[in-house]
């Protein structure tokens, strides 16, 4: 690998993993979708710089899918949802700042130590993508499981799914990425109409998940 | 049978055709009994697969393995066709659904019946996870159809918790591409499965336990092992319970298929990591754990859904443990549990309709009141707490005899999970069964058939297996390893 090719690419991917830490810490609703943004250009760029170095023409597909679709129209659809259901003002994390950035360090070294370790045979670009996937991706979870906003949560699944896009694409000669990346956006369109259609303001007065605690079956 | 229209295609093929015209077609009458058609042409042509073996290609792979569950989840979907049309006859009635959503719920029915066959029959890793996805897809809207504040919340839950374990298992996916790459080199066939369990000796192991962690964790929220199984009771008891019948009876087995693949695939590299001693712990815990849950459910269909729990801990355990014995009984073990599952779950459902409520306290005296269905529920539950001369009988006490012989600790571990949850279901069932007839005595029009096809054949696998069946199951448990 060319060393400027490599880190570029290195760049990006490591820029991926910034961003999530970005998105970790963000208590505003339309702060968190416009770091949301920004993470889905990182990610698109990503791949279509792997795109370029493996030579990889599809992969241009999938890069055009996340800067269309995750970085415009995903948002902006939000956004419209957001003001809609009047739900603007500052969200909560269930523990404050500090402790998850710590803990979030924390995945980051995980998945260094794990990946790195034992992908020893593996190209040293696919190596850092994977690991740098691997920390998204349980970065994704650690903002999954922070927030008790649908909508919060909703945008950590979506910052762990580009981590599986950017894994996908570190391998390098992978098949179906470009329709693992189609079907990944279903679901995630499927998410959000979900958060609509099912009307969870209108059933629940609120988007916050904790109100749909009280409907634990057993304790009716 | 040759050319374009072999088994595999017409498997896939018709409940593909068939969610596009149910999309379209006005109507419950005409839908349900479409949607019972196109089941039972489907079953039809997964039975034509016994005959011609279609041949193996980079996407679809036939072999004894997958075939006993492409059957198995024909039949179900067949049988859980007949009931819905009765149940759902009975939801428009009462108002829960309206006919629109009907004709989404019949679409959503065969797209699941299509993403589950895809992800049996598909010979590509990527593939089977597309499929599982879409099947999951498909289940989640249909558990959210009644648009109440527990449909939404199962919904809802189900959802994020199956998105997740979707995402670590193609994390998991990835890596076993990126572990075969250099022995097999760049594209397709390094995915294909066939070609990944003919070469995977000369993979990096290291590589490879990992991801069959990732895979273990993401498939396994799927199967709804403890403590990965959240979603499970709720998706189970908030849904129309024809989707509960399918849920229990056959998507967890497709994940537990996923799973037994890369189980495959671990086994025959000789340095990787036994997948055997995870899959028994993760079993062993989900039966315990379940079988206490038992005690405390308060709802008819959550009771059941915590049962799936317990029985596909014992079908995890029993593959973990490996061998040809303890893999035979595994399979039967999951064989017999699609079957009687379901026909508890279509007597649930009935149940459910007739009294109106899920409440177990407010279900009793049910032999009195509906003795045919009373006493289905009281054969059902006898099946499925493993009392003798029922199918399950036979797969556990194989189990638990295979296990004492190799490891007498787990076994007894294994039993005392297999008593409580027994004890638990016997408490329960006197309720429902005996005592004072409560609620509706209203006579109710059931579809016993689909009921009694399935304990006829939970019966009759207690007491005679045919020798044809058994050679099939053995040379599939040799193929497990």
């Amino acid at each position: 690998m060319h060393g400027l090719a490599f880190d570029i690419a290195h760049l990006l991917a490591g820029g991926l993993v910034l961003v999530s830490f970005m998105l970790l810490y963000q208590d505003r609703l339309y702060a968190l979708l416009n770091v949301y943004a920004f993470h889905a250009v990182v990610l698109s760029l990503s791949v279509g710089w792997q795109a370029y170095i493996q030579d990889a023409p599809h992969l241009y597909i999938t890069a055009l899918i996340a800067l269309v679709f995750k970085a415009i129209v995903i948002p902006v659809v939000l956004h419209r949802m957001i003001v809609q259901l009047g739900i603007h003002r500052e969200i909560e994390t269930v523990t404050s700042i500090g402790p998850v950035m710590l803990v979030g360090i924390g995945l980051v070294g995980l998945s260094m130590a794990v990946m790195l370790r034992v992908t020893t045979d593996a190209s040293l670009i696919a190596r850092e993508d994977l690991a740098f996937a691997l920390s998204v991706l349980l970065l994704g979870l650690l903002i999954m499981v922070t927030r008790r906003n649908a909508v919060g949560q909703v945008v950590g699944f979506m910052s762990l799914e580009n981590g599986l896009v950017l894994a996908a694409t570190g391998a390098k000669g992978m098949p179906l990425v470009v329709e693992i990346s189609v079907a990944f956006s279903v679901l995630i369109a499927f998410i959000v109409i979900g958060i609509f259609l099912f009307r969870i303001r209108e059933r629940f007065d609120t988007v916050d998940i904790r109100a749909l605690d009280r409907f634990r079956g057993d304790r009716r | 049978m040759s050319g374009i229209l072999n088994g595999v295609t017409l498997v896939l093929a018709i409940p593909a055709a068939a969610a596009a015209l149910l999309g379209v077609l006005p109507g419950y009458r005409l839908s349900a009994r479409l949607n019972m058609l196109a089941s039972l042409l489907t079953f039809l042509a997964a039975l034509s697969l016994f005959v011609a073996h279609p041949t193996v290609n980079a996407y679809f792979l036939i072999d004894d393995l997958n075939i006993v569950f492409i059957v198995l989840n024909t039949f179900v979907g067949f049988t859980t066709s007949v009931f819905s049309a009765s149940y759902i006859g009975h939801e428009l009635e009462t108002g829960r659904l309206t006919p629109a959503y009907l004709r989404f719920y019949h679409a959503m029915y065969q797209v699941m019946m299509f993403g589950m066959n895809l992800a049996l029959i598909a010979n590509n890793i990527g593939l089977m996870w597309v499929a599982i996805e879409l099947a999951t897809l498909a289940t989640v809207v249909m558990v959210g159809i009644y648009r109440t504040h527990e449909a939404l919340e199962a919904a809802w839950k189900y959802f994020i918790l199956a998105s997740v374990g979707i995402a670590f298992a193609l994390f998991g996916t990835i890596l076993v591409y990126m572990a075969a790459q250099p022995a097999v080199g760049e594209g397709l066939q390094a995915m294909t499965w066939t070609v990944l369990v003919a070469r995977v000796a000369g993979f990096d192991p290291a590589l490879l336990n990992v991801a069959f962690v990732f895979l273990f964790l993401g498939y396994g929220t799927k199967v709804g092992l403890a403590p990965l199984h959240a979603w499970l009771p709720d998706a189970h008891a908030e849904g129309p319970t024809p989707i509960s019948a399918v849920l229990s009876g056959l998507l967890l087995n497709v994940a537990l298929y996923a799973i037994l693949r890369f189980k495959m695939l671990m086994t025959a590299n000789p340095l990787a990591i036994a997948p055997g001693p995870l899959m028994v712990t993760a079993g062993l815990i989900s039966v315990l754990f379940a079988a206490f849950m038992l005690y405390r459910r308060r709802d008819i269909k959550r009771l059941f859904a915590y049962s799936s729990i317990e029985h596909m801990g014992i079908i995890v355990f029993a593959f973990g443990m490996g061998g040809p014995l303890a893999n035979f009984a595994g399979l039967l073990q999951m064989t017999m549990h699609s079957l009687t599952k379901s026909a508890i779950f279509f007597t649930v459902g009935h149940v459910a309709q007739v009294k109106g409520t899920q409440r177990i306290s407010e279900i009793s005296g049910l032999t009195e009141s509906h003795p045919m269905l009373g006493w289905s529920l009281v054969l059902g539950v006898i099946a499925i707490a493993g009392l003798p001369p029922l199918g399950i009988f036979m797969s556990e006490f194989l189990i638990v005899s295979s296990t004492f012989a190799r490891e007498p600790l787990l076994a007894v571990a294994l039993v005392l999970g297999l008593l409580v949850a027994f004890g638990a279901l016997m408490l329960r069932v006197q309720g429902f069964a005996f005592g004072e007839p409560t609620g509706s005595t209203q006579p109710v029009r059931a579809s016993y058939v689909p009921i009694f096809a399935h304990l006829a054949l939970v019966l009759a696998a207690g007491l005679y297996l045919p020798p044809l069946l058994v050679a099939w199951f053995q040379h599939v448990a040799q193929m497990l390893g």
